[in-house]
């Protein structure tokens, strides 16, 4: 009697154990939820996150198409009036990771939108000149931005998106500083 | 005597351990500084050069290391032009800091082009790395 106890809760331990794991594998899509959502691909490569995070936010590569990222690459002595000039091999390792991971090449439907909004013979150097993101902006007045002393401007993406290095942008993750929260 | 001679050991232990705790990273700038002619570095001259303040066309045209970095080496600073907060440079209040030859080196360069408008000397590298780490060259 009891070891038939026994034995009878070890195959109930092992089958509470076997739920989650069977449930994981059911055949949700989880690439398929992510390319629906608000956001890009994140990329939490140390060098990156080190070189190109240090005086700005690190942005996600999947914001800009490759041929941007490439000129951006190419005038780091000049970048925005500063310098943030790298040495060869690190140039190489960082060119690579934003060419493979830019907008053009994800399959993340808001890079994807960044993407297609660029005309084929523009190459904007910044994010916030491709014309999806102005669409996405053009509500949100200037006094809330320019005129606002903890933003200055939008290409701190990370002042209003709280997740922003992480790649979302999803509106309930909006909190304009001074402001609040963003509620269409 | 015994005790007298112990005593005398354990303090001369005392100095060197406290080489030990040096940055050997700053040493070593140190001498490489050296080798470019450098004299004795001064922190002084180092703090002044941090505070002094450069003209500059356009935007910003009013420069200094405070700038991004603000005149209390010990408190946070923020990227003039991005607002981005950047941790205390003190290697005493942020021990990560002046620990990577590398890094000092590349952001020696951008920033003295910044906010000078040109490269670094290296005895003007030498008086502020001995501001910031409160380091002295040790004498050969
Ligand atoms: C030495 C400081 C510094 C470093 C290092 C740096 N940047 Fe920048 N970056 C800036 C400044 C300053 C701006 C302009 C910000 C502004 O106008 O508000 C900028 C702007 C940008 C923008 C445009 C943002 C927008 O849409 O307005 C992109 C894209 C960018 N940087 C990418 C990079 C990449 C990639 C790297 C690494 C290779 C990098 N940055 C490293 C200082 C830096
Ligand atoms: C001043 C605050 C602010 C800054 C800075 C800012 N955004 Fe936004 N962003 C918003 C607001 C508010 C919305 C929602 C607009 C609406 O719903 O009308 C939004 C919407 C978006 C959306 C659309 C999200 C969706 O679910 O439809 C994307 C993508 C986005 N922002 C990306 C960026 C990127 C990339 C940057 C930096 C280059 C940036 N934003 C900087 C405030 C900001
Ligand atoms: C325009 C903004 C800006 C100015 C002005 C500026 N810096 Fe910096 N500095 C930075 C940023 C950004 C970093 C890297 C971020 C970090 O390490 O937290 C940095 C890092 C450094 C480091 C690396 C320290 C370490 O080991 O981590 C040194 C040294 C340094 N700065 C010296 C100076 C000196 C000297 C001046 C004045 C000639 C100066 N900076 C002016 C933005 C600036």
């Amino acid at each position: 009697m009891k070891s038939t106890l026994a034995i009878g809760s070890v195959i109930f331990t092992i089958s509470i154990l076997s739920i989650p794991v069977v449930w994981s594998d059911s055949d949700f899509d989880w690439d398929k939820y992510k390319r629906k959502s608000s956001g890009v691909a994140a990329v939490s490569n140390p060098v990156y996150q080190e070189e190109c995070g240090s005086c700005h936010m690190a942005y996600p590569p999947g914001l800009l198409p490759s041929r941007s990222w490439e000129k951006i690459m190419d005038h780091l002595d000049k970048h925005f009036d500063d310098n943030a000039e790298l040495d060869p091999q690190t140039h190489q390792t960082i060119s690579q990771l934003l060419t493979k991971n830019s907008a053009d090449k994800s399959n993340y439907r808001r890079s994807q939108k960044f993407s297609r909004s660029i005309s084929q013979n523009d190459i904007p150097l910044r994010i916030t000149e491709t014309p999806y993101f102005i669409r996405e902006h053009n509500e949100i007045p200037k006094r809330m931005v320019s005129g606002n002393p903890k933003v200055q401007s939008f290409s701190q993406c990370n002042s209003c998106h709280l997740k922003a290095e992480k790649g979302s942008f999803n509106e309930h993750n909006i909190n304009i500083p001074g402001y609040g929260r963003w509620d269409d | 005597m015994k005790k007298l001679i112990l005593f005398l050991l354990a303090i001369s232990v005392i100095p060197l351990s406290h080489v030990h705790a040096e940055n050997r990273v700053v040493q070593n700038l140190f001498e490489q500084y050296a080798s470019q002619g450098v004299t004795q570095p001064s922190a002084e001259r180092g703090e002044k050069l941090w505070q002094q303040r450069f003209s500059a066309t356009g935007k910003f045209s009013e420069r200094s290391c405070t700038s991004c970095h603000t005149s209390n080496i010990n408190k946070s600073g923020k990227h003039i032009r991005t607002n981005k907060v950047i941790k205390p440079m003190s290697p005493t209040e942020n021990p990560k800091r002046l620990t990577n030859m590398k890094k000092v080196n590349k952001w020696f360069k951008r920033n003295c082009k910044w906010t000078f408008g040109r490269e670094c000397s290296a005895q003007e590298k030498a008086d502020i790395l001995a501001y910031l780490s409160k380091s002295v060259m040790k004498q050969k």
